[in-house]
């Protein structure tokens, strides 16, 4: 919008706007960066540096090792993509039977299940009562479906996906019927492939969410076996207790040393898979959360 | 007329079978898992022994809550809870919009691209990330606390073991987080924004400033008024996770909010579920009455509502 008549004071403002975006993007990136950094530090030199950091001290790929040979890491890496799997397929059926079934406009139930849906994105029961429904009525404290069942559908993803499947023309789905296909191939055949990206939002919203979950599995988790990598993150990170993983490592001051740095190696070696898949589906999600908020 | 109204249904069941079917699981999922712990909350008003169940425990009427009313966190916690919700609305709240009306003026699209690509990362990473980031950065040598030292703030110990600095780092991560997330919705409406009205005010003589303050600001009102409304709606709920990791008793002053409590007495540490289910339910209706009030309001005012 800015144009050859710009005043004076309209130029300075553009060259305060320049500058204080660059600042908010030093400002998000900064963190991660220093986390690689140190991660990638020689342990008694990071011990011994303070302030910010501009490259690694050394370099130094042994906290690395560190994690990778933790068997606890390993396990709790299984364990979650369990879930994010398991989890995401779930809440892809669900999200989309829901979405399908609430979004045809001759359903006359449609109006009044969507509201006592959406009535639950404000009111709830807390979290008391979803825990003693989870652990002693359906039983399934210490089992993975803990966390994979209460969270099969996100109500804000269901309302997306619906809009999104709602623009679809009528036309389109009232001819496959009258050709004699049946609802759940019209839902397959017609209005999934025609859903692509508001499928690829999905999968990265969900995915993330099970990828990040931790609060659930610490509730409905006794047995660490089942610990998703998030939970040994915590142990780790905030926590504080890097013992399993540095020892042998050394003894005294060595062990505390190197468990620094591997704080750092763990937190890449956890968030590397989202920093994966991030910039592929990008282009995707700015449009899902637009179709959410606006229409929704 | 029930008669007919009866009938229609029967025949649109009939005519949707197929439909409805596949409608089943998910409402059997939001009866089970969103209705049957509204059901559960009930013990809120029983004195709850997991042996007798639900329905076998005994009524206590409304003494739990009368219970938390009187007890000594209850201030402790309200207070927290909307201080810390307060300054939240009041900083994390307004800052995506700030974002995305500079965004607007950036005119180099690959520069505009590129501070959204950066900025929304933030919000894909675990609360468990974050908060262990926010520990290693704040202790005592850590680079926060040594960059904030050169601004004429020491400190001999983690900034993260000070109550009174609790609340400012758990809202500037919560900006730090979400700002650029938060800012798509309101770009988006500032895409909708009709170019004519643009050219309308040029012709009046308006500039950059004067366009930003008649035209753009007011075209993305409704969606400030309806993100804000729904704020009101998770008022109280924001935030917990975060919380939970990044509190510890030295700092439970200003850092225990209602959510936080309910944990505490319901599932870590003690198991009092009764008390516990009564102070969540307490808070849930509260954020209910809190929606409900935004929403009078914001229709009254502004004529912009959820219904």
């Amino acid at each position: 919008m800015a144009s050859r008549h710009d005043s004076k004071g309209e130029r300075l403002f553009d060259v305060f706007n320049y500058v204080g975006l660059s600042i908010l993007i030093l400002a998000c990136l900064y963190p991660f960066a220093y986390v690689v950094f140190a991660s990638l530090s020689e342990a008694n030199a990071f011990m011994a540096h303070s302030g910010i950091l501009l490259h690694p001290l050394g370099l130094d790929f042994s906290s690395y090792k560190a994690v990778f040979s933790n068997p606890n890491i390993l396990q709790g890496y299984r364990n979650t993509l369990i879930i994010v799997v398991g989890g995401t397929a779930l809440n892809l059926a669900l999200t989309s039977l829901g979405a399908y079934g609430l979004s045809r406009k001759n359903v006359k139930l449609a109006t009044p299940i969507m509201l006592g849906i959406v009535f639950t994105m404000f009111f709830s029961g807390g979290i008391i009562p979803v825990f003693l429904l989870v652990t002693k009525t359906l039983h399934l404290g210490d089992n993975l479906l803990a966390l994979i069942l209460p969270t099969a559908i996100n109500t804000w993803n269901l309302i997306i996906m619906r809009t999104s499947f709602a623009a679809i023309p009528e036309e389109l789905i009232e001819s496959a019927r009258i050709d004699g296909a049946s609802e759940p191939f019209i839902l397959a055949r017609i209005v999934l492939p025609l859903s692509m990206s508001v499928i690829s939002v999905m999968l990265l919203f969900y995915g993330v969410q099970h990828w990040n979950a931790w609060f659930q599995a610490v509730i409905f988790l006794r047995d660490r076996e089942l610990y998703p990598v998030q939970l040994i993150l915590r142990e780790i990170l905030i926590q504080n207790n890097t013992s399993a993983m540095s020892q042998g490592a050394g003894s005294g001051s060595d062990t505390y040393s190197i468990g620094e740095t591997i704080k750092y190696a763990t937190v890449i070696v956890t968030t590397l898979p989202i920093l994966f898949i991030y910039p592929f589906l990008q282009k995707y999600f700015v449009k899902g959360v637009m179709i959410g908020a606006i229409k929704g | 007329m029930r008669e007919s109204i009866g009938s229609s249904l029967r025949k649109d069941m009939i005519r949707n079978k197929a439909i409805y079917l596949m409608l089943f699981p998910v409402i059997a999922f939001y009866v089970i898992f969103e209705y049957g712990p509204m059901y559960g909350a009930v013990i809120a008003f029983k004195d709850f022994n997991v042996g007798r169940g639900i329905w076998g425990s005994e009524w206590v009427g409304v003494s739990h809550f009368n219970d938390f009313f009187s007890s000594i966190y209850f201030w402790r916690v309200m207070k927290n809870t909307f201080v810390i919700n307060f300054y939240l609305l009041i900083f994390a709240f307004p800052a995506p919009i700030l974002l995305a009306l500079l965004l607007n003026e950036v005119t180099s699209n690959p520069f505009k691209r590129t501070v959204q690509s950066i900025t929304y990362l933030p919000h894909f990473i675990s609360v468990v990330v974050v908060v262990g980031m926010i520990v290693q950065f704040t202790e005592r040598n850590g680079f926060i606390t040594q960059l904030l030292s050169h601004f004429g703030g020491s400190s001999q110990a983690s900034l993260l073991a000070f109550p009174e600095n609790f609340r400012a780092i758990f809202v500037a991560s919560e900006i730090w987080q979400q700002i650029g997330w938060g800012s798509i919705v309101y770009l988006a409406a500032l895409s909708g924004i009709s170019t004519e009205q643009y050219e309308a005010a040029t012709i009046d003589g308006a500039g950059r400033w004067k366009k930003a303050l008649h035209v753009t600001i007011p075209g993305i009102m409704p969606i400030i008024v309806i993100m804000f409304i729904l704020n009101m709606g998770k008022f109280m709920t924001i935030g917990f996770e975060k919380i939970v990791l990044m509190y510890n008793p030295n700092t439970y002053e200003t850092a225990d909010v209602i959510n936080t409590y309910v944990y505490r007495v319901g599932l870590s540490g003690s198991f009092e579920f009764s008390y516990a289910t009564a102070v969540g339910l307490f808070q849930s209706a509260l954020n209910f009455a809190l929606l409900i009030l935004a929403n009078w309001i914001s229709r009254k005012v502004n004529e912009t509502s959820l219904w």
